[in-house]
């Protein structure tokens, strides 16, 4: 069997080298209506998607939510950033098509299969060479769907939500906005009014899902925030892997990122979802770079539940993100594995929520940040024991890096525990990379830079590990690209 | 017009920011100066409620205290004898007394061993008779707009204790700030200050207790300088009634390589909020922080305890630890900050609570802010009941159920009690700790 090869950036050190080697810019025409937001913006956007009447209302009644008085971006995060201009930006882009559509891969646009294969996914070649099906979300229109032929075979639904809400509204009526309602926050209403495009993926009762299914997104019409809705369903006893990677081009202008991801496992199911995020993180100075603040959360809906979320966060600007498990079925289990990194003026304010409502809960959460330069980094988290939940255990462990004396980590959990059954355990350290531990490698005749990378990356490995084999080997040269500079 | 419950109470600290204006006129003009400065922060900024509360005031709740009016009592409402006060805190043989009832001094129970090259006094008499000192260090540490209480502290305190000395002082001063009971609601504004001169050491005891069962408001404020190579030790007892609140400030500085330690003791008090605000001024200095509190009926206890280090080789230690039981709620916020260039530091923090009842809540935010890179920093954090193995362990040794639990329990609140160096107050504080768990005496008397 062939090794997996998802996306080969098996870099050359002049590629390393380079500030940000995935920032380039495809010319496709886009068709893009005039930038602001209103209630034809948003009937605009679900006109084009030629989305039923109920579709446009839930669309319409966040829109309405959004603007009303008093309701604001959450302030509590410790980052800063210019206040948004929401009116100065485009709410929809879609590749234009210059035929009707492809009917297969050959017929996609040249110039869309080439900036994929910039990018590192080999569209033509996938069936030989991965065992992951693409649903590549080229801005907001998915454009090419593989390997739905095996998955429909077994009753896989997996493709756009666009189509999933034409050809399975039940489902989509059933689940949207049943984890992260419209009101839940000002991003994720404002994602609801004008999402334009994402993933959906049901996986039938007692179905393995035999690939890792896989999304990849990419921002790419200049001024154009991207806001994806992913719609995940694991029915009883079944199992589905995910997988997001995202690079960026390079943008001198910031871009809002604003996505809401919504999982549901039922009685027995298990969703494990991974992201390698690596967008635009500005310059040197801080200029440009994405702003990623997005709504993430899993419902661990039935008995025995499992969700797990692993994020390696290399990229953007700013980032904020939770990605979260209510953990509402007993013997249900929570997981979230974090790798955040923060380097020049990289702001992250990230972390997770781990509700536990059910019995025999369990959660786990360990989470690495990294600084560097100037880079500010707080994990910020919730564990909550309601009541009803007998008998829950947690067990967190957050340890900050830091490289330079001009960079910050912070933690901030937050641990409220209403069931006195509940076992809690929280530990935490933040510390530099220890002089000892470079000795011992140095003495051993590993170059400086070297001995620094290879702390680094055992600093990171119980998050690597959980990730998907050719991801891992990913994250940790996304890592390394990253901290380009800063060690050494 | 209407007004709002919240404006009315506001109108009523003007009425009595007014009636005080006499007896400022006698005060010096810096000190009226810093009042007005307080009040007028207090009427612009208000209590933390509403739209005014920010993310330290999470997880309470003042609305009860902003919406409610206190009389400041303009005389003892009790005379207390000795013996009183030796059946309310019998620990203090030896010690220097200062006795304060309902905000007047009560020298007829209280005893200060001047000591040489030292002043213990009260605030007011200090004031009068060392007034450029006291005016170098009060509301230094402490500053007027830090939140509503110390705003309202440092425009209302009418007396306290001050503390000055720069050798080792011979006996603890013991301050006891004790509220009697009135028909209506009354507040209290304690003001201590102490000022530990180069290499000086310093044993501090205060306590506050009510005399009745009724409510009333307590608004606390002690600063704490710490010069070079000084020692403090302060203990800080909350035996107040279950339906009185207390809102305080304790602001202790430390300058180079002093030591500051501090055991605070919370079994009283309905709705409890303390901030603890630790500044290392100094390279060196060192900051040992431990609490114990129990909470039972509907008790509200937050600790928000905070450690700033400023400067580098710093060193802090902080161990909280609760005891929860009924319907109670306990609260802790801690922070860590390390500045740019506070490089060597080492901080410790870890709060334990242990939930006896499934209608008890505790919420612990044990934070870190770091901003220097050359430094050790970690914090802990648990809940839980007491643990079914322990007690299997120790029945399985022929140990019934209930003193199972008590020994267990006991042992979770000697980890902080141990640290007291006093014996006496040692022994009152386990008492006490068993008093306040009724489902320890139930294991007592089994």
């Amino acid at each position: 069997m062939a090794a997996p090869k998802v996306i080969s950036r098996t870099s050359t050190q002049e590629e390393l080298a380079s500030d940000y080697k995935w920032g380039f810019v495809t010319d496709i025409e886009a068709d893009i209506p005039p930038k602001g937001l209103n209630e034809d913006v948003v009937r605009l956007i679900s006109a084009k998607k030629g989305e039923p009447e109920w579709m446009t209302e839930w669309r319409l009644k966040a829109y309405r939510y959004w603007i009303s008085e008093d309701y604001r971006e959450p302030r509590w995060s410790k980052v800063s950033f210019p206040p948004i201009d929401y009116q100065d930006i485009h709410y929809y882009s879609a590749p234009v098509k210059k035929e009707k559509g492809p009917e297969s891969l050959d017929e996609v646009d040249p110039e869309l299969v080439a900036a994929f294969n910039k990018l590192g996914i080999p569209l033509a070649e996938q069936k030989a060479l991965t065992g992951v099906a693409v649903d590549a979300v080229f801005d907001s229109v998915s454009v090419a769907t593989t390997y739905q032929k095996q998955l429909e075979d077994l009753g896989i639904i997996f493709g756009p939500i666009s189509e999933a809400i034409q050809k399975h509204p039940e489902l989509v009526k059933k689940y949207l906005g049943s984890v992260v309602p419209y009101s839940d926050n000002f991003y994720a209403t404002l994602n609801s009014a004008v999402f334009s495009d994402g993933t959906f993926a049901y996986v039938p009762p007692g179905v393995r899902c035999p690939v890792e299914l896989m999304t990849y997104f990419r921002m790419n019409s200049e001024g154009t925030g991207q806001f994806e809705r992913t719609l995940i369903i694991a029915d009883k006893g079944s199992y589905v892997s995910y997988l997001e990677g995202c690079t960026a081009p390079m943008r001198k202008t910031h871009q809002l990122h604003a996505a809401v991801v919504e999982l549901i496992a039922l009685d027995d199911a298990e969703i494990k979802y991974s992201t390698l995020q690596n967008w635009y993180p500005g310059d040197k100075d801080g200029k440009g770079g994405v702003y990623n603040f997005v709504t993430k959360r899993g419902k661990a809906a039935g008995k025995n539940s499992k969700i797990s979320w692993t994020q390696v966060e290399t990229g953007s600007a700013i980032t904020w993100k939770y990605p979260s498990c209510i953990l509402q079925g007993d013997n249900s289990v929570g997981e979230f594995y974090s790798v955040a990194l923060c380097n020049n003026h990289q702001q992250a304010d990230t972390g997770t929520k781990m509700i536990h409502m059910g019995k025999n809960t369990r959660s786990t959460i360990i989470a690495k940040g990294i600084s560097a330069g100037q880079g500010q980094n707080t994990y910020r988290g919730l564990v909550k024991i309601m009541p009803t939940a007998q008998g829950a255990r947690n067990f967190t462990r957050c340890d900050s890096l830091l490289i330079g004396s001009k960079c910050g980590a912070h933690t901030v959990p937050y641990i409220e525990v209403r069931n006195p059954t509940a076992h809690m355990e929280h530990e935490a350290t933040t510390s530099k990379v220890s002089d000892d531990q470079l000795f011992y490698l140095m003495q051993r005749g590993i170059k400086e830079e070297d001995a620094q990378y290879m702390i680094i990356n055992g600093f990171c490995k119980g998050v690597f590990q959980e990730l998907p084999f050719e991801f891992a080997m990913e994250a940790s040269q996304l890592l390394k690209v990253s901290l380009e500079g800063t060690v050494g | 017009m209407t007004q709002t419950p919240t404006a009315a109470a506001t109108d009523r600290y003007v009425d009595q920011f007014n009636a005080l204006r006499e007896e400022r006129e006698k005060e010096p003009l810096w000190l009226r100066d810093l009042r007005r400065e307080a009040f007028d922060y207090f009427q612009r900024m208000g209590w933390p409620i509403d739209e005014k509360r920010d993310e330290a005031w999470k997880y309470t709740d003042v609305k009860p205290i902003a919406r409610a009016s206190f009389r400041l009592p303009d005389a003892p409402g009790a005379a207390l004898t000795d013996e009183d006060i030796v059946r309310l805190l019998p620990f203090d043989e030896g010690m220097s007394r200062v006795v304060f009832i309902d905000g007047h001094y009560a020298p007829e129970v209280s005893r200060i061993r001047q000591p040489d090259h030292a002043s213990v006094r009260r605030l007011k008499e200090a004031i009068q008779q060392d007034e450029s000192f006291v005016h170098g260090h009060l509301a230094r540490y402490s500053a007027p707009h830090h939140d509503a209480s110390v705003a309202l502290n440092t425009t209302f305190f009418r007396d306290g204790v001050f503390i000055y000395t720069d050798r080792p002082l011979s006996a603890p001063v013991h301050v006891v700030y004790v509220t009697s009971e009135h028909a209506d609601p009354v507040v209290t504004y304690p003001r201590t200050l102490v000022v530990a001169g180069t290499n000086a050491e310093v044993t501090l005891i205060e306590s506050y207790v009510s005399l009745g069962t009724r409510n009333h408001f307590t608004d606390p404020v002690t600063e704490i300088a710490l010069g070079e190579g000084s020692h403090v030790t302060h203990y800080r007892l909350l035996l107040e009634n279950t339906d009185s609140y207390s809102i305080g400030h304790v602001r202790p500085c430390l300058g180079p390589d002093s030591t500051y330690k501090s055991v605070v003791y919370e079994a009283g008090s309905g709705l409890m909020r303390l901030d603890l605000e630790v500044l290392i001024e100094g390279p060196g200095a060192f900051a040992d922080l431990r609490g114990l509190y129990l909470t039972r009926g509907k008790q509200h206890l937050d600790n928000l305890v905070s450690i700033d280090h400023a400067k580098p080789h710093g060193k802090s230690r902080l161990y909280y630890k609760g005891i929860l039981d009924d319907e109670s709620r306990a609260v802790f916020g801690g922070t860590v900050y390390v500045q740019p260039g506070a490089d060597k530091t080492d901080a410790y923090q870890e709060d334990k609570n242990l939930l006896l009842s499934d209608r008890a809540e505790a919420d612990s935010k044990p934070s870190l802010e770091i901003y220097a890179d050359d430094v050790k920093c970690g914090h802990g954090a648990t809940a839980g009941a007491v643990a079914d193995e322990a007690i299997f362990y120790l029945r399985s040794r022929g140990i019934d159920e209930q003193t199972a639990s008590r020994l267990l329990i006991k042992g979770f609140a000697s980890e902080i009690l141990d640290e007291v160096g006093i014996e006496a107050l040692r022994v009152f504080l386990e008492e006490r700790t068993t008093q306040s768990l009724p489902r320890f005496q139930a294991g007592l008397a089994a």
